[in-house]
């Protein structure tokens, strides 16, 4: 696949999206705006494009940066329990001082997401039996541990509707005013593309990394902090979002490998539309009513990351 | 020149390697061998830095290793260990232009990629260098990795069983390049493996360990001897000399 393809998908896309919607707007409209058409455009649907396109881009990142440091192509923040671990921590900062601004519980959230995906890897190291199906599982069971903690908490404290909220990631409550939180992981991911011959090198394993010159361990724990703090950040302003970091990583895997200066651009873009796709889907189906974004992303996602492990024993 | 001196190793109390003390010859081809569980693999690796010692000092050119930065270090030693289970999808070009990673951070000038070049035309695979690594056979893969530390063009190449999971052919065809890099390119090599015959006809020096220890040092003449061997593996080996190269015959 050409990169343009998917630069020209992304415009379009992008375009589509934002004449799509309960009150009709079309493109035609463009040349003779009214005030409430401005008003809708401004505060929802470019809001909307806006964090769909970022979201893609930071989760697809994410699950290549998690591919490549655990050496698995199954992991990713959904399934390594870095997800769960910043629900917890924010469902904490709600209990605790539930006062606190929005940047101070995504903070306390951020730290339980690392160290929730540092608990992993710590695991990681330990688990002998190193099968490629065997450790997402791992994870997966992980992350459940840590989910049923904020569940029992949630319960206790009254807050099951809010983890429901982040569980099920949803844009149809993006507006201007509460969406713009979701620009912090911008630098995370030009951070990303600087440390791209890093991650891949560290993905060669420690002791073809450190034959290279690599300082191994900072760029493992460097990399997870940028997955955990751009997880927190998406989790913050749309809520989960299933399967995107798992396949759009593989798929740019099997077409590109997986040196990051390469594949890099493809991941990020490819997110971005992926999920504009899924999320166009979500709003026409039952129109003028909307199917949430982790409805649609679970249902494709997961068709397509079946076809990815048939595929693979294929391989094997 | 590698120089190591009174080299210590213990993991949960078992001494694996003890007071190991040697020199490596430049521009030759130095063996470690010994049997299952004499500590070869690990004094490789305190060598090469991937673990570290509990005492002693390894010296390269005169230098402690730990003053080196590590970055630096990639520049001299190249260390390979058994690759068998990379997963990573790179082609063998992006991999052995990784070799380059300790000069230029990944951003490869014409220089480097003269270098890559040079490399994948030194072990011969030119027409297969855009194809990804799973889709190599082992012997090709091993290929590809000796390719990228010949790219990485370092003065010392530490091989850990580099011949483990290959066929006759190509193993013989790995250590010709061996050969090949320490008499062409001068480079100082030094490799572990378990085939005696490999060791006897294609190193200059041999080391033998056991129980942690060196029991036997020398021109590869010496070592490879009847008495010598018995010391070494506990069982009656009978040398032929065959076209001026020392066998040993074990099987029976």
């Amino acid at each position: 696949m050409k990169i343009r393809y998917l630069v020209i998908a992304l415009v379009i896309l992008s375009f589509t999206s934002l004449f799509i919607g309960v009150k009709d707007i079309s493109p035609l409209d463009l040349l003779d705006l009214t005030d409430d058409k401005v008003q809708i455009m401004v505060q929802s649907r470019f809001p909307r494009m806006v964090t769909i396109i970022i979201a893609g881009v930071v989760m697809s990142i994410s699950g290549l940066i998690m591919q490549q440091l655990s050496r698995n192509k199954f992991v990713s923040p959904t399934t390594a329990g870095t997800m769960d671990s910043a629900r917890l921590g924010l469902l904490l900062a709600l209990i605790i001082f539930p006062s606190a601004a929005l940047i101070e519980k995504m903070a306390f959230a951020f730290l339980f997401a690392l160290a929730g995906t540092f608990l992993f890897m710590k695991i990681l190291d330990q688990v002998k039996y190193k099968d490629t199906i065997f450790i997402p599982l791992v994870g997966l069971m992980f992350g459940n541990i840590v989910g049923s903690i904020s569940t029992f908490f949630a319960y206790k404290y009254d807050l099951i509707q809010s983890l429901n909220t982040w569980m099920n990631g949803d844009f149809s409550m993006i507006m201007s005013g509460r969406y713009e939180l979701i620009y912090v992981s911008i630098p995370l991911v030009i951070l990303a593309y600087f440390f791209a011959n890093k991650f891949t090198v560290a993905g060669m394993g420690e002791e073809f990394a450190i034959n290279l010159g690599l300082n191994y361990k900072f760029v493992v724990n460097f990399g997870l902090v940028i997955v955990a703090l751009s997880s927190t950040v998406v989790l913050l302003t749309v809520g989960t979002i299933p399967f995107i970091g798992l396949i759009v990583p593989n798929i740019v895997s099997l077409y590109l490998g997986d040196d990051l200066k390469k594949s890099l651009s493809h991941t990020a873009l490819l997110g971005a539309v992926f999920l504009l796709i899924c999320d166009i889907l979500g709003r026409i189906i039952i129109y003028p009513f909307e199917i949430p974004i982790g409805l649609v992303v679970g249902v494709i996602g997961s068709a397509v990351f079946i076809y990815l492990i048939m595929r693979r024993k294929a391989y094997e | 020149m590698v120089e190591v001196r009174n080299l210590f190793k213990k993991y949960n109390n078992k001494t694996v390697v003890e007071d190991v003390s040697l020199e490596i010859v430049k521009g030759k081809i130095t063996s470690f061998i010994g049997p299952n569980g004499a500590g070869k693999s690990t004094v490789l690796s305190m060598i090469s830095r991937l673990i570290t010692r509990d005492s002693g000092e390894v010296l390269i050119d005169g230098k402690d290793m730990v003053k080196f930065k590590s970055n630096e270090l990639a520049k001299k030693i190249a260390i390979l260990k058994q690759a068998n289970h990379i997963n990573i999808r790179l082609t063998i070009r992006e991999l052995v232009a990784f070799g380059r990673f300790p000069y230029s951070q990944g951003k490869l000038t014409k220089e480097d990629w003269s270098y890559v070049d040079e490399a994948i035309e030194y072990m011969e695979l030119a027409d297969m260098q855009e194809k990804f690594l799973d889709q190599l056979s082992g012997g090709q893969q091993q290929r590809a990795f000796i390719a990228m530390v010949i790219a990485q063009n370092t003065e010392y190449v530490l091989l850990d069983e580099p011949l483990n999971n290959l066929d006759m052919k190509h193993s013989v065809q790995i250590m010709k390049v061996l050969r090949r890099l320490a008499d062409d390119l001068g480079k100082t090599v030094i490799i572990v493996i378990h085939d005696i015959n490999f060791a006897s006809c294609y190193s200059d020096y041999i080391v033998a360990l056991k129980d942690g220890k060196v029991v036997h040092n020398g021109p590869t003449e010496q070592v490879i001897d009847s008495v010598v061997l018995k010391e070494i593996y506990d069982m009656d080996i009978e040398i032929q000399t065959i076209n001026d190269k020392k066998i040993c015959v074990y099987f029976t």
